[in-house]
């Protein structure tokens, strides 16, 4: 039987006044953090009580038309987060990074409620919305920069890949450098948790598995798979939005257009 | 051999291109001149295939070029852009990297051969062991020229090669442009030069045409 501690909202209350204290640290000091600490702290609090309610209720549920209606809307909401932090867009992009984060986000997690966690109700949402959530967040972040590398590189490269073209390279040849330099600093961020993780920090949800009374072991092996899942479907993902963009801006004809951009 | 059928391009309502018609023959040496921003290096794209076009077709000896070919069809009609974009390495890798592409296996990279050319420009071979950074203007434009030459086009488009050279560097370029013309006189070769420079069009051109607002015309036709 798995044990911990429930807390009641004065115990969140306490924990609170650690930022009470440091807004005031920053108030003294003149340091203009509170106003920004203030509504990072009221986001915080609103936002994760809201998700606490949706969760309570879709727990409540556990009907797989609910659990697949949320994982719609984490997705979207993911994928437009995804677009909008480029830098160069062009038309067509949202619609780029939603399949990106849609494909890649379900496919991993798909194998993992279905292959990996044979034993459960696929749509258990005790597994399937944490896995999603988790697996959602680490892709769009692959694929958000991975994107605004490649568009970046695609600018300011122009003229050496109009270069490559003009002496009878085809579209792949020319974009080749841009491609693996986007796919690679997409990935970096990923690859690097992997080697640091358990030595420099225990990652989250290891953390929350801990104190909710899991053994140590069941623990890790947990964190291992998603360690796993969130690899792939960054790769995945940001595989798939550089390999999009490529097609929006490489015509068939091995023609660069640069004024695809907005 | 080059043939520009109708080709039109469009900006919102505002031509860039309208209805050009243009046919390059084996042998010929035209110029392109005309104000800055009247279409000249939109035109030599064009014909290069490196942009879409909104209406007409580029003929490449008679037959229009299938989406397959076109990297085949560029190392024929080869461009040199307006500013040479060179990677970051020594020239002599710089030279060698063009084999590497797709359309150019089978080829060979000739160190003689550059180092002929050299000679007859009076350079030593240790323009070879040169870095990118260390490169004159001149010197980058002869590069992407030699780079381009060796790989045996058939049409080369120039796109203000010499603009932001001195007249020591514009010699070079031109003589190595004559040499590639004449080295092979029985597979006639032909070159566009765009340049604002009417000195120069007296050298290296035969025919002279006229871009104005997207549109083109004969402006003077020389005997060969």
């Amino acid at each position: 039987m798995i044990e911990y501690v429930e807390l009641t909202y004065w115990q969140v209350a306490l924990a609170a006044l650690l930022i009470v204290i440091n807004g005031t640290i920053s108030v003294v000091l003149h340091l203009r953090m509170e106003k920004p600490l203030l509504i990072a702290s009221a986001r915080t609090i609103s936002q994760l009580l809201l998700v606490g309610l949706v969760l309570e209720w879709v727990f409540r549920w556990e009907r797989w038309y609910v659990v697949i209606g949320l994982g719609v809307v984490m997705t979207l909401i993911a994928g437009a987060t995804a677009a909008s932090g480029t830098e160069r867009r062009y038309p067509g992009i949202w619609i780029n990074t939603i399949v990106s984060v849609w494909a890649s986000a379900w496919i991993v997690t798909s194998f993992a409620l279905f292959a990996i966690l044979q034993d459960i109700q696929w749509y258990q949402p005790q597994y399937a919305i944490p896995l999603l959530g988790m697996v959602l967040g680490n892709a769009l972040n692959g694929i958000s920069v991975g994107l605004n590398t490649f568009t970046e590189s695609l600018v300011t490269r122009r003229e050496q890949i109009e270069s490559l073209l003009a002496l009878g390279a085809n579209r792949w040849e020319a974009a080749h450098g841009a491609i693996r330099h986007a796919v690679r600093t997409g990935m970096l961020p990923t690859i690097n948790s992997m080697m640091i993780v358990g030595i420099v920090s225990l990652p989250g949800m290891m953390t929350g598995q801990l104190i909710s009374g899991m053994p140590p072991i069941q623990a890790v092996k947990y964190q291992i798979v998603i360690m796993f899942l969130i690899t792939s479907a960054t790769a995945l993902g940001t595989v798939s939005v550089v390999l999009l963009t490529f097609f929006r801006l490489f015509t068939n004809q091995h023609q660069y257009r640069r004024e695809v951009f907005l | 051999m080059l043939e520009a059928v109708g080709i039109e391009r469009k900006a919102g309502n505002r031509w860039l291109l309208e209805n050009i018609s243009l046919s390059i023959h084996a042998g010929q040496r035209l110029a392109l001149i005309g104000p800055s921003g009247s279409g000249k290096t939109l035109l030599l794209r064009a014909l290069a295939m490196l942009d879409t076009i909104d209406a007409g077709e580029i003929r490449w000896r008679g037959n229009i070029v299938p989406a397959n070919d076109v990297p085949g069809f560029r190392a024929q009609v080869m461009l040199l852009p307006q500013r040479p974009a060179l990677p970051e390495t020594t020239v002599e890798e710089i030279l060698r990297q063009p084999f590497s592409l797709r359309v150019h296996r089978g080829k060979r990279f000739h160190r003689q051969r550059i180092i002929a050319l050299l000679d007859s420009l009076g350079r030593s071979d240790a323009f070879l062991a040169k870095h990118q950074h260390d490169l004159s203007g001149g010197e980058a434009q002869l590069t992407t020229l030699l780079r381009a030459i060796q790989l045996d086009p058939v049409i080369l488009l120039l796109d203000e090669p010499t603009a932001t050279l001195d007249s020591e560097a514009t010699g070079m370029v031109e003589s190595l442009v004559a040499a590639w013309l004449e080295r092979q006189p029985n597979e006639h070769r032909a070159t566009v030069w765009v340049t604002h420079d009417h000195e120069q069009i007296g050298r290296v051109s035969s025919a002279v045409f006229r871009v104005r607002d997207g549109m083109i015309s004969l402006e003077k036709l020389e005997k060969t």
